[in-house]
């Protein structure tokens, strides 16, 4: 019973997607909104009750092969489906984000010309989203990891007519790309040290490769685990966009807005981290993954939060507190605090959705304006708009009660009392990580909705009901998802059965009684004035002393220089691989294709034949003492030979 | 004493002047035919020489056929070259390569 449910909740998006595909702009708007939001809605009911029924009886998690794929030999690759407690919460948060992102499109998208096309590229995402969090073998985690880069290549590529959008596809598939290399050979190293791709058979004897060794070079040899670790991490460094793999992000925002809600907000970007807690028993047996781990989420985490500090498009500014926040969320994975990862996994998908939601409101209100040197004031003209921005940019920064300060200040109390390598740079990179995302957010928020109402947004208005919709759904679990479920989720194991915890209890310096216990304590930390002191900055800068942040720029000019050219990170790419790629190819397109092959094996061949037979026209002259003589000459050939052959002198 | 050798050697000399005339020649069509009769003329005295010297009668037969036969043949070539005038106006060997293409 379970089992078919769950199997219907991964099929029904997949099938709503193909109606509206293929049939959408035939029956019309109304079928296409009605198969793809029945279809996520469904799954969604269905997640809910699975994850219901397991909260009652754990004991029903299951783990089941749904069939054979391939066999070889005798490897077994099935198709099959993990449904545990971290699968059905993830679920949960792909579903609920989906469906709010699926009504909001319909406001958003009303009048585009590719309104079919996009409910079915969403609903094609939450399928295949959905079948990489249930797949219970890495080959159908492979699988869902590249149908979700290819959903995002073709959203991001939406409005393909624009040529920013064509090239920030091709540097979101690119860059994936890279990470998905790693993947793969991390992938394959497993398969060759266990002989299976299937999760349980791998975790089981992850145990028994512990003290093995694998020779990169004759003079080098690394732990196998070790490796294999790194490897996967190399995948979610791709997907979950990590420096230095991260500048495909703030790229992707090129996509329609309900897009970077759903994939490159809440959902997709965050299956690194998916992963890194799914692998939670191989990067328990690696520390030395773990320490790298950690330090490439805290690099991201503090680096890309100072580049938003500067953007001036309101999706970049955002995406690159998406980028920040991914940075933590791989923090707590690299201090094997993976339950207060997921939990703040779960808790930005919440805000962060609702935060692009928001920004995509504002845009639609402004008939699709993004610069938010052109906004300012909206705080009369979109009350909807303004409030549940406030919830989401409090809920960003942490503020005490809001969801995202249980999961950041669980998180950041997790890095406080890890003892692993570099667990101290990682804190003090959170923590300043802390008082820039209110830097950053507050910034944003300050500058759209408050001061000045410009001339020409005189007449705007709160646009239509789908879009409000989905931000006062999406705003209430931002205040409060986290109430309920910190508990659970991070202290009292609720992930127990999905991810191991080796010292969950001893992360964090004292017991967890309950949410209100845990928000008063977190109050004689740091943290909490950290971000508030952060709304006070921002608040001088940009509402009391709005020539301030100009003059700050030009002060610290050099500075300004790096983050608005974000680290180089794009020159150094274009400037160094994508050239040295590029004269490859072309080197080997003059040298391989035009030289050798065109000239050399197919053209030279003719041309070889052509000049033969020229050369063998000569002979044919025409003219009868030519022929005459070669007679001759052909004749005393023979009878030279004969005569020598008669007399011995030849054999 | 004349030998056998001085009789094939002139022979041989005959026939490669007939040879060399029709190489060579670069004019005149009916030099390639007196070529053609020099060369036959050589195999003759080839016979009538190994005849003398072998005191068999066969060779010298031999010669009176292929005289016969030599005759009929300039008949129709010089016919032929007459032909070939009448078309061409011409018996320049060097024009004669409608053989060519």
């Amino acid at each position: 019973m379970l089992f078919n449910l769950s199997l219907m909740a991964l099929i029904l998006p997949l099938i709503a997607g193909i109606l509206a595909g293929f049939f959408g702009k035939k029956i019309g708007k109304l079928f296409t909104n009605f198969v793809t939001i029945f279809g996520v809605l469904v799954s969604l009911v269905i997640s809910t009750y699975l994850l219901i029924i397991i909260l009652e009886t754990p004991s029903l998690i299951f783990n089941q092969n749904v069939y054979t794929w391939l066999e070889i030999g005798a490897y077994n690759f099935s198709i099959g489906l993990l449904v545990d407690n971290l699968t059905v919460s993830m679920m949960v948060i792909v579903n609920f984000i989906s469906l709010m992102v699926h009504v909001y499109t319909i406001g958003y998208m009303h009048n585009d010309p590719g309104y079919h096309r996009f409910f079915c590229y969403i609903s094609l995402f939450t399928f295949a989203m959905l079948s990489l969090v249930m797949a219970n073998n890495f080959l159908q985690l492979f699988f869902g990891w590249e149908a979700v880069g290819v959903m995002s290549y073709l959203l991001i590529g939406f409005w393909y007519t624009k040529e920013s959008a064509i090239k920030a596809n091709f540097k979101a598939f690119i860059i994936n790309r890279v990470g998905d290399m790693f993947l793969i050979l991390g992938i394959a190293l497993l398969f060759s040290l266990f002989g299976s791709l299937d999760y349980e058979q791998i975790f089981n004897n992850a145990d028994s490769i512990k003290l093995q060794t694998i020779m990169l070079s004759p003079a080098w040899e690394v732990p196998s685990i070790t490796l294999a670790c790194l490897l996967l991490f190399g995948g979610a460094m791709g997907k979950s966009a990590q420096m230095p793999l991260h500048v495909w992000l703030p790229d992707s925002m090129e996509g329609p807005t309900p897009i970077s809600a759903l994939i490159h907000a809440a959902t997709m970007v965050t299956a690194g981290v998916f992963m890194l807690a799914r692998m939670s028993p191989l990067f328990e047996l690696s520390a030395s993954a773990l320490s790298f781990v950690l330090i490439v989420g805290s690099v991201t985490a503090i680096s890309t939060g100072l580049l938003g500090l500067v953007q001036y498009d309101i999706k970049r500014v955002i995406a690159y507190s998406t980028l920040s926040q991914l940075g933590y969320m791989v923090v707590a994975a690299g201090v094997s605090a993976y339950s207060a990862s997921l939990f703040h996994l779960m808790t930005h998908a919440f805000f962060k959705a609702l935060l692009f939601l928001a920004a995509g409101s504002v845009i639609v209100a402004l008939h699709h304006e993004q610069d938010i040197r052109k906004m300012g004031g909206l705080r009369s003209k979109l009350p909807i708009t303004y409030i549940t921005s406030l919830i989401g940019s409090l809920a960003l920064i942490g503020f005490p009660g809001f969801s995202g300060f249980f999961s950041k200040d669980a998180l950041i109390e997790a890095v406080f009392h890890s003892d692993a390598y570099a667990s101290d740079f990682a804190y003090y990179c959170v923590l300043i990580g802390v008082f820039v995302t209110s830097l950053y957010t507050f910034r944003l928020f300050f500058v759209v909705f408050h001061g000045q109402l410009k001339e020409e947004n005189k007449h705007v208005k709160e646009p239509q009901l789908s879009i409000l919709i989905p931000l006062i759904f999406l705003a209430i679990p931002s205040m409060l998802i986290a109430w309920p479920t910190v508990g659970p989720m991070v202290f009292n194991g609720f992930f127990s059965n999905s991810i191991i915890q080796p010292t969950s209890i001893d992360l964090f310096g004292y017991q967890y009684t309950d949410s209100y216990h845990f928000l008063t304590h977190s109050l004689s930390g740091p943290v909490v004035y950290i971000a508030i002191l952060g709304i006070l900055v921002t608040y001088f800068l940009y509402i009391i002393k709005t020539e301030l942040p100009d003059k700050l720029a030009v002060i610290f000019k050099p500075f300004y220089q790096v983050l608005i050219n974000k680290y180089y990170f794009d020159h150094l790419y274009e400037n160094i691989f994508a050239r040295f790629f590029n004269q490859l190819g072309k080197s080997l397109w003059n040298i391989g294709d035009i030289k050798f092959i065109d000239n050399f094996i197919v053209n030279g061949t003719a041309e070889r034949v052509g000049y033969i037979s020229n050369r063998l026209r000569q002979l044919q002259s025409g003219y009868i003492y030519h022929y005459a003589l070669m007679m001759v000459l052909g004749l005393s050939v023979f009878l030279a030979w004969v005569v020598l052959k008669s007399v011995g002198l030849m054999s | 004493m004349l030998t056998l050798q001085s009789y094939l050697s002139l022979a041989a000399i005959i026939f490669a002047i007939g040879i060399i005339g029709i190489v060579i020649n670069r004019k005149n069509i009916i030099i390639v035919m007196m070529c053609t009769e020099l060369l036959l003329i050589s195999v003759n005295f080839n016979f009538i020489a190994f005849s003398y010297f072998n005191q068999d009668i066969a060779g010298q037969i031999f010669v009176f056929f292929i005289l016969t036969v030599a005759a009929a043949e300039a008949a129709i070539g010089l016919a032929i070259l007459v032909a070939l005038y009448r078309n061409k106006k011409s018996i320049d060997v060097q024009e004669l390569k409608t053989l060519r293409n």
